[in-house]
């Protein structure tokens, strides 16, 4: 979780980045306030601690995590993920599926406005379905809209998409945010409109300004459909460094930010700490592999992955890196969640076991160096400059495999270089990277064997007709048990492969000042309801006039 | 004069051609493209996306042709718009982030003038004293410690254990709710730190320069001269040594923007300071083609002013520049 | 040649007297003494990681603590010593082979190509230089050899300056007019006039230079594009240490003083020199 925290994680994709996606709640709050009356009250504001500025705040043409945080106040999807990560209707009320799977129907909310008091109806949505697909914007997300066959809107508050065949992702893919037309049909590419820096939405909150590189702040939307949110107002502070974002939350500047492992277990853990803020921590939607490129010489054998496998010190690397707070990766998914299949096949850490699969393999200790056909086994791991828990990881891994007779070097780049060198052009040995884990377990383009090719995420080159089959059965039925029966097989076939090593899943760490009442933590983690999020009167610090 | 200053100008934009050629191959050779940061490892990017977004851009032509539309935009002023999502004009970034990082610049120069100057000459009088040889120690101390390690250690103790100064940040969140006086007060409270730390790092340069230049000229026949007549010494070193040894002093502002602007990249990210450096950062992070190429012209332009500002002075000073 | 040798030994003389230079120049010997025995001042590796002891304050096992990998930080501010100096010092000799290369070809040639040079300088100085490091250790990548030789490269402007106004001054000297005449080519005259008289102020712009690419270093360091962990720099060291620094005081105070000390020390010995190559200060 340091400086560039865009590269840190994964650029991923709007929907999941809006709900704050986490699991298994765990609220650490220590002190809580003393004996004011716990009554929600209307008033104060909430100063978030954000490491990159906003980039604009149409979540369609934009990809970081922090635009899409920000965006997130403003607009609103069809769905959206509660607080056990199930869809569930936003701005649509309810929504139907066919019987074959093929055509969605969505009933729409009644009664909604945009923030400038025009009326939302079907035709927003229809018009964001088109920029979506429209070649003019300029979108990393179109993907799933062009799968639609036929889009329509029989009346002003139902809206229906048909699809070629069942699409399971494409419920999930309407939480995109919905557009106002009557604010945007005008610009061919949204990018480019005045909404960008002054958006409009349905959203909990209004825009109020945006200071580059500074700030952003946003007032309590009175006229919110889920009714007016406690808190009035809502600013987010840019503060690029980690450790000055600490230094203001501990001086009363920021209220809510993220901390980092050493942060949450060193450094709050005073008397003083725990009178003033409330630490969480739940599982977070991402894991950290090492990936190897599979057509390589030393890790085509599945022997010598899973010796690596066994050489990895999970543990070390959860103690080491993230002091303890994750858990370990068995596969791509998230730990509690349905697609998660706890019984695959596990590599506790023994080197004994390791060295034995090596030899097994061809390859001999030599001087304390595995050798095989007079080659020593010896490769580079890569990872992206700036992001300290790799960089930890990587140490920790390059001591565990010296262990086993592996010598791995450790080569950092800066994100785009590493992406269009040394990805893109296959020219690595082993990666360590991460994966946001998305709610819908659809992982078709990471897995399948179709993509393979240049830019395409399946750079190591995993290819398994197996699992082929199994993630093209997955997404193309809504039927929740033969999905899973699809998507736990895969997680067996891909432990017993190990074209990764997952390593670890770690915690989000939020910690908001006490004064904040109201706060539930669930696996979505704690924001989820933030529009019930208050401070009682008597704790109010800032006077804002709603 | 007018001849002199016009002439100079016309020098400049060869030079800032050739500046903008230089940091536009320098990152077009470079691996990793603009389109990168957005799609890369993006599930949901696919490769036709990319190729529109590419176009879109105008990333798709050849470079010349690229170069070509970028410097004839450059001549009216125009560089072009940002690579980042919002879309805006790189001048228009550019100018919302010019004032603070100047401000700060301009003050921390202010301040390394008050300091340095009395520093300089003092030592330089009183060479080889204690005085001299602490304020030596204390002013390369200034430069040799790391930045962003003193500006933390400064944050804890006047912001978080003294409780005296804001941390981070350019205004307090109450600021649009100030009055004028308020308004000054506190963004005042906010640069103190920046400033003291920009100029403590920039006092060795300036006092040492102008103590060599102040020993060079106290043994200048003049002074000597001046002594000789039996002028009281502050009079000597003042009057006559003095304000000769400041002329130079002039020039050196010039050649300190460049050295001023790079270092902001480090006092803005650790102070939140929404300028100039923070935005060159970004854009770095980020391959903006367009913002990285026009801070890189505004940084060469702003140098290239300091120096002509700087020779200007020095000519209006020293009457034989003038003549000549 | 006993007139040069005689003028060494004044030099070194008025050098060991300044009291600032000499301390400046021990600091500098010490640390060179640290990088080229590391064995002798650490006992640890500076790579061991031992996680049951992460963040350990300073104890009898390891004097200066140990880091957020439980690594020992003794060891890593020793074996960062080496990366650290290395850094500078290739930094700087590529700086002041440029610069060298530059200012006699400018200087002893005249013409366009002085004019050509000198304008590539000219511009080269109008771009801040840490912009420029920046932009190009993130487009390539942060290597250690990347960035001595990005610093290097960004930093011969003024040796090159300095070289060619001295050039040019005793081209018209007689006495290399008496040496031509005799029939020395470029090369000796090079050698045996002009490098001996630019000597000292070459030497005053490298240990400056030094100084100046450690602090580059450690600035890079602080924004995740300098040497990369796990090998130790003085610069990722105190990055480190920065996001702990009120809990793990031990992890940024000493590769902070490291540098504090190092830089300090050079430019200490930088100054020297200068007073003691300029003997029209003596009197004063």
């Amino acid at each position: 979780m340091r400086k560039p925290l865009r590269r840190a994680v994964l650029p991923s994709i709007a929907l999941f980045l809006m709900f704050a996606a986490c699991g298994g709640g765990n609220p650490e709050s220590a002190g809580k306030g003393t004996a004011v009356s716990d009554v929600p009250a209307y008033g104060d504001a909430i100063v978030e601690g954000s490491i990159g500025d906003v980039s604009g705040f149409l979540t369609a043409v934009t990809t970081d995590a922090s635009s899409h945080e920000a965006a997130g106040y403003v607009f609103n999807g069809l769905v959206r993920y509660d607080k056990d990560l199930k869809l569930e209707g936003e701005l649509a009320e309810s929504w139907e599926i066919s019987p074959d799977g093929k055509r969605i129907t969505f009933h729409l909310r009644k009664g909604v406005k945009w923030h400038d008091g025009a009326p939302f109806t079907s035709d927003d949505v229809m018009f964001t379905y088109r920029r979506m697909i429209d070649p003019r914007t300029p979108t990393a997300y179109g993907e799933d809209f062009r799968q639609v066959k036929r889009a329509s809107a029989p009346d002003s508050l139902t809206f229906v998409v048909e699809y070629a065949r069942p699409f399971a992702p494409a419920l999930a893919s309407w939480g995109m945010h919905v557009l106002p037309k009557h604010l945007l049909e005008k610009y061919p590419d949204i990018s480019k409109s005045p909404l960008n820096k002054k958006p409009v939405g349905t959203g909990p909150y209004r825009f109020v300004e945006w200071k580059t590189g500074e700030k952003v702040v946003f007032d309590a939307n009175p006229d919110y459909f889920e009714g007016k949110p406690y808190i009035s107002r809502v600013i987010t502070r840019v503060i690029p460094d980690q450790a000055t974002m600490f230094l203001e939350l501990k001086s009363g500047g920021v209220d809510i930010m993220t901390l980092t492992p050493p942060q949450y277990v060193r450094q709050t853990e005073t008397a003083e700490f725990r009178k003033s803020f409330n630490k969480y921590k739940y599982t977070s939607s991402g894991y950290t592999y090492l990936g190897f490129r599979l057509s390589n010489t030393f890790f085509k054998d599945k022997r010598v992955r899973q010796a690596i496998a066994y050489a990895a010190d999970k543990k070390a690397l959860i103690d080491g890196v993230l002091l303890g707070l994750g858990q370990e990766a068995t596969g791509p998914y998230k730990p509690g969640t349905w697609a998660y299949n706890p019984n695959v096949r596990k590599y506790p850490h023994d080197p004994g076991q390791a060295k034995a699969l090596l030899n097994d393999a061809g390859w001999k200790e030599k001087d304390g160096v595995l050798v095989k056909d007079g080659q020593p086994f010896e490769f580079t791991v890569l990872t992206n400059a700036g992001n300290d828990a790799r960089a930890k990881t990587a140490a920790i891994l390059q001591q565990n495999l010296a262990e086993v007779g592996i010598r791995m070097k450790i080569r950092t780049v800066e994100w785009a270089a590493f992406i269009n060198e040394f990805i893109d052009k296959r020219k690595f040995d082993a990666v360590i990277l991460g994966w946001n884990i998305t709610p819908d377990p659809d992982q078709f383009d990471i897995w399948h064997s179709s993509k393979t090719g240049p830019k395409e995420l399946n750079f190591v080159g995993f290819a398994n007709p197996e699992v082929d089959r199994l993630l093209d059965e997955g997404r193309s039925t809504f039927d929740l048990e033969k999905r899973m029966k699809a998507y736990f097989r895969i997680q067996e076939i891909l432990a017993e492969e190990q074209p990764y090593v997952f390593l670890y899943v770690p915690e989000a760490l939020p910690v908001v000042q006490n004064r904040f009442r109201g706060i539930v933590p669930a696996p979505a983690g704690i924001t989820y309801n933030f529009v019930k999020w208050y401070v009682p009167a008597a704790l109010q610090k800032h006077k804002v006039q709603p | 004069m007018l001849r002199y200053i016009a002439r100079r100008l016309l020098l400049t934009v060869p030079l800032l051609v050739g500046i903008s050629l230089v940091s536009f191959l320098m990152m077009h050779m470079a691996p990793g493209g603009p389109i990168g940061s957005g799609t890369d490892l993006n599930p949901k990017a696919t490769a036709e996306s990319r190729a529109r977004l590419k176009a879109y851009y105008g990333l798709d032509r050849p470079l010349h042709v690229q170069y070509g539309r970028w410097l004839g935009r450059m001549a009216t002023l125009d560089f072009g718009d940002s690579f980042s999502p919002d879309g805006r004009s790189v001048a228009e970034k550019i100018k919302e982030r010019i004032p603070i990082t100047l401000t700060i610049n301009v003050l921390s120069m202010g301040l390394i003038f008050l300091v340095a100057i009395p520093v300089g000459v003092y030592s330089a009088v009183h060479k080889g004293s204690l005085f001299d040889r602490i304020s030596t120690v204390a002013v390369f101390t200034g430069f040799a410690i790391p930045t962003f390690w003193l500006a933390l250690l400064l944050m804890i103790l006047f912001g978080v254990t003294l409780g005296w100064l804001p941390i981070s940040g350019i205004s307090s969140l109450d600021y649009e709710s100030l009055g004028t006086l308020g308004r000054i007060a506190d963004r005042g409270r906010h640069l103190v730190l920046p400033v003291l730390l920009a100029g403590f790092g920039g006092l060795a340069g300036m006092s040492r320069y102008m103590r060599s230049n102040m020993l060079e000229v106290i043994r200048q026949d003049y002074v000597a001269t001046a002594r000789a007549k039996g002028l009281p010494e502050g009079t000597v070193v003042f009057r006559h040594a003095m304000r000769n040894a400041l002329l130079p002093v002039i020039t050196i502002l010039g050649l300190s923007v460049p050295d001023l602007l790079g270092g902001s990249v480090i006092f803005e990210t650790i102070f939140a300071i929404p300028g100039m450096g923070q935005l060159f950062y970004q854009g770095v992070m980020s391959r903006d083609y367009p913002l990285i190429m026009g801070i890189l012209t505004i940084g060469a332009f702003l140098t290239l002013l300091g120096n002509l500002l700087a020779d200007v002075g020095y000519a209006l000073a020293d009457p034989r520049i003038r003549q000549g | 040649m006993n007139g040069s040798r005689a003028i060494g030994r004044d030099f070194a003389r008025r050098l060991l007297r300044n009291r600032l230079a000499a301390a400046g120049g021990a600091v500098i010997l010490f640390f060179f003494l640290v990088s080229a025995l590391p064995g002798l001042f650490a006992s640890h590796e500076p790579n061991r990681i031992d996680i049951v002891n992460i963040l350990r304050p300073p104890s009898a096992a390891h004097p200066l603590g140990t880091d957020d990998l439980g690594r020992d930080v003794l060891a890593r501010v020793v074996y960062g010593a080496r990366v650290s100096l290395k850094v500078g010092f290739v930094a700087v000799g590529i700086a002041t082979a440029l610069g060298l290369l530059v200012g006699l070809l400018s200087g002893f040639y005249g013409g366009w190509v002085d004019a050509v040079l000198m304008r590539f300088v000219d511009m080269m100085l109008c771009f801040p230089t840490f912009f420029l490091i920046l932009s190009v250790i993130a487009f390539l990548d942060p290597s250690i050899l990347n960035i001595m030789a990005v610093i290097g490269l960004t930093g011969w402007m003024g040796v090159a300056r300095l070289v060619r106004a001295e050039t040019l001054s005793i081209k018209e000297r007689d006495f290399v007019a008496a040496a031509r005449a005799q029939g020395a080519g470029d090369a000796r005259i090079i050698f045996r006039h002009v490098l001996p008289n630019t000597l000292a102020p070459i030497l005053v712009a490298a240990t400056l230079g030094v100084a100046g690419a450690i602090l580059t270093e450690s600035a890079l360091s602080f924004l995740g594009i300098g040497v990369q962990p796990p090998t130790p720099s003085w610069g990722n060291i105190l990055t480190a240490g920065k996001d702990n620094i009120e809990y793990a005081w031990w992890l940024s105070l000493f590769p902070g003083l490291a540098i504090l000390f190092t830089v300090l020390g050079y430019n200490l010995l930088g100054e020297g020199i200068r007073d003691a190559a300029d003997p029209r200060l003596k009197g004063r």
